[in-house]
């Protein structure tokens, strides 16, 4: 049996709590990004223009297909050397955290745009016709009725969403970024404590998701008392 | 852009000799379906099983269900492949730990990552089977009870066959994730799929044919999955009900 | 046959049965009205113990239902169910609807289970349909089919909650035929219907319930003639306009 021995958690803290903010920062900003993306290509998906609409489809269709640690692959090993090349940056420049940013962002932006065109579908059209019948454009019956609506619904599973985008972030772990995860298997790796590093960083990934579920359930219950 | 496209690359015997680099992404694409439907398996009678769980009137079965399913929902993914793979050996019992240690390595990935994988996602299914189970008009249940089944046959011939057809759709895309998420079994160097990608770039200096192969592979598994799921919800369509006839 | 004394319900605080006592002879019709909301469908469910209780007492061919001993499963087995919905089965066929809890409860042979389920099923005059599924059959059909499963396990009474109320109007003569006949047959029957053409057509009794008590409980023609209570009277007066 294991002989536990966690004092090298203590001393470790500041450079977990920088791991963290690693994550966090990537939560953010793909949530946000993700979610405005992600509207585009829902009302994109949603237009009349077939070439729109395809291109919206393509693209999540395209995303969804192919596991994030791919996408992550991608944006490590190919997407720099690329960008790299076609705008000049010398070699050498460290674009992983930027390079990884991008490629949640993107990727995530797929699944919400999903969650987005259900809920814009579930507002139901008589909106869209009440609207029009006074006289708005399609951009404001979409912008000043249906959306609105639609967000409120569907606050709750963007919430959700947000917490398993934040325990993916973990996968950055393939681009060799120090964010929480890496932060804590490093520390585990340089003082051969592996097993307490690894069980502190479930530990802690479950009481955050935990805690947020519980309080996306409790914000649920208050918005659509069932 | 310098780049040489050089898709004959795939034909080229790889760097240690014994097979091509499409036989390499070949043995990659079998380590995938290999472990992602070994899994699925584990994953599909476990996941039923709690599913079921949680809504039985037993306060402390559903509790127990209810638990499992909050701790494998709200640990990353890759936290628990690393603790499968790095932690539990060191916490079972020395012979045991040692066996499983002194076992063939592939063999060590493939089983960790079957049983993370297959845990992982019984928790998603067990979610899913709970709404369906839920979803059933409540007088469904009365009405077997009220034809004197006990509870278990309730249970299997009543809300179970209604259930199962209820979710199906969800599960389709729970079976796919399973394909995805195995890619994470790169990161303790089983050799599926995405880690025989990443072979490939270092090997053949050719990243984007390599990465597009790859990235093809699992469009190709995705297409082939939701065509078979498709034809498999119209068979066990219900006449009279959406979905069926 | 039946026999309800003194049964109280609550969820938490909120009281469902108050004090509720009446009870059902060998060959009685009853019939239970009252507003939405006063506890009819929890009365009768609480009959084939679908619904626990807290206090009192009922007691069904000599079988008390809240003893936490007794077998329910065996006692609803003899005690058919019709709900408002139907509840068919939806995965499976017409006759294996009528079968299954015949050759699962019962023990009975499949096919011996197969020719009961098809006569009973030209008695309620639905035999051409016998392969289809539920979803396609009308609401009539589906609650004629409902009631031929629940006669398939030759129950020694039957208990119906409001089962023409989530039908359109012209299919609720055809149900009230098929449970009009059983009547006249002498089966016994609790019926929470607001069908009162029915009622008086058949019923021995009729109850009226209101916020969980049983506040009325009379022969039907006294039922009829002149209703005790104030709430009796407005509720008959209501049902007129509809
Ligand atoms: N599971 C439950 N939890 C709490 N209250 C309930 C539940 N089921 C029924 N009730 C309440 O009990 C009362 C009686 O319901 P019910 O017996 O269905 O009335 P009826 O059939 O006469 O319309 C209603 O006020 C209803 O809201
Ligand atoms: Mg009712």
């Amino acid at each position: 049996m294991h002989d536990f021995d966690w004092s090298s958690i203590p001393g470790a803290l500041p450079f977990l709590w920088d791991g963290m903010k690693i994550s966090l920062v990537i939560t953010l900003q793909a949530v946000v990004v993700g979610i405005v993306w992600g509207t585009l290509l829902a009302m994109m998906r949603l237009s009349s223009i077939k070439a729109l609409s395809w291109f919206a489809a393509g693209y999540v269709n395209l995303f969804r297909a192919v596991p994030l640690v791919m996408v992550l692959l991608w944006f490590f090993l190919i997407v720099p050397e690329f960008v790299g090349q076609l705008f000049n940056i010398p070699k050498g420049t460290d674009m992983r955290l930027s390079s990884a940013m991008a490629g949640f962002a993107l990727f995530e932006a797929a699944y919400y745009s999903e969650i987005i065109r259900a809920g814009i579908q579930s507002v139901s059209k008589g909106q869209m016709a009440a609207a029009s019948a006074l006289g708005m454009t399609y951009g404001q019956s979409m912008r000043l009725v249906v959306l609105p609506q639609a967000f409120r619904n569907m606050v709750p599973l963007l919430l959700t969403q947000a917490i398993i985008l934040f325990q993916d972030t973990s996968l950055v772990y393939v681009s060799a970024l120090a964010d929480f995860f890496g932060a804590a298997y490093k520390v585990g790796d340089r003082d051969g404590r592996l097993v307490e590093l690894l069980l502190f960083a479930g530990a802690v990934y479950f009481v955050i998701c935990f805690s947020a579920s519980q309080i996306v359930k409790r914000l649920q219950k208050k918005y659509h008392p069932a | 852009m310098g780049y040489q496209w050089n898709w004959g690359v795939f034909f080229q015997p790889s760097a240690t000799g014994d097979d091509t680099y499409l036989g390499w992404m070949f043995a990659g694409f079998k380590m995938t379906i290999g472990l992602s439907l070994s899994a699925w398996v584990i994953a599909l009678l476990l996941g039923a099983l709690v599913g079921v769980l949680r809504t039985v009137p037993n306060k402390l079965l559903a509790g127990i269900a209810t638990a499992y399913v909050e701790l494998f929902r709200n640990i990353p993914l890759l936290v628990q492949l690393f603790i499968w793979y790095f932690v539990l050996p060191e916490l079972l019992p020395e012979s045991l730990g040692n066996a499983f240690k002194q076992s063939h390595p592939v063999l060590q990935q493939f089983f960790a990552s079957m049983v993370c994988l297959g845990l992982f996602t019984s928790a998603r299914v067990a979610e899913q089977v709970r709404s369906g189970i839920n979803s059933l008009p409540k007088g469904q249940k009365n009405a077997g009870l009220a034809l004197g089944f006990t509870l278990p046959q309730t249970y299997r011939f009543v809300m179970l066959p209604m259930a199962f057809r209820l979710v199906v759709p969800p599960l389709t895309s729970e079976f796919l994730n399973i394909f995805k998420n195995s890619a994470v079994c790169s990161t303790i160097g089983l050799l599926e799929l995405a880690a025989q990608g990443r072979q490939l770039v270092d090997y053949t200096a050719q990243p984007y044919e390599s990465f597009i192969a790859v990235t093809l592979a699992y469009i190709a598994i995705n297409v082939v999955v939701m065509t078979l799921m498709h034809k498999f919800e119209r068979r066990i369509a219900v006449p009279g009900y959406i979905g069926g006839k | 046959m039946i026999k309800i004394a003194n049964v109280s319900k609550n969820y938490g605080d909120f009281k469902v049965l108050t004090d509720c006592t009446t009870s059902v002879s060998k060959g009685e019709v009853i019939v239970v009205c009252g507003p939405s909301g006063s506890g009819k469908s929890t009365l009768i469910k609480c009959v084939n113990g679908l619904e626990p209780f807290q206090a009192g007492e009922i007691i069904v061919d000599g079988t008390s239902v809240g003893d936490p001993k007794t077998n329910l499963s065996k006692l609803r087995a003899r005690v058919g169910m019709v709900f408002q919905n139907f509840e068919l089965f939806p995965h499976m066929s017409i006759t294996q609807n009528l079968a299954i809890a015949q050759v699962k409860v019962l023990g009975r042979k499949q096919d011996e289970a197969m020719d009961k389920g098809l006569k009973l099923l030209d008695r309620v005059g639905l035999k051409a349909q016998a392969n289809k599924f539920p979803g396609q059959l009308s609401g009539g059909q589906q609650q004629r089919v409902a009631i031929a499963r629940a006669l398939a396990m030759d129950p020694i009474c039957m208990l119906f909650d409001e089962p023409t109320s989530a039908l359109d109007p012209e299919m609720v003569n055809e149900v009230l035929d098929v449970m009009t006949e059983l009547a006249q047959e002498g089966m016994t029957m609790m019926c929470v219907t607001h069908e009162m053409g029915f009622a008086r057509r058949v019923a021995n009794r009729v109850i009226f319930m209101d916020h969980g008590r049983i506040v009325e409980d009379d022969e039907k023609e006294a039922f009829f003639a002149n209703p005790r209570s104030e709430r009796a009277q407005q509720f008959l007066a209501k049902i007129l306009h509809h």
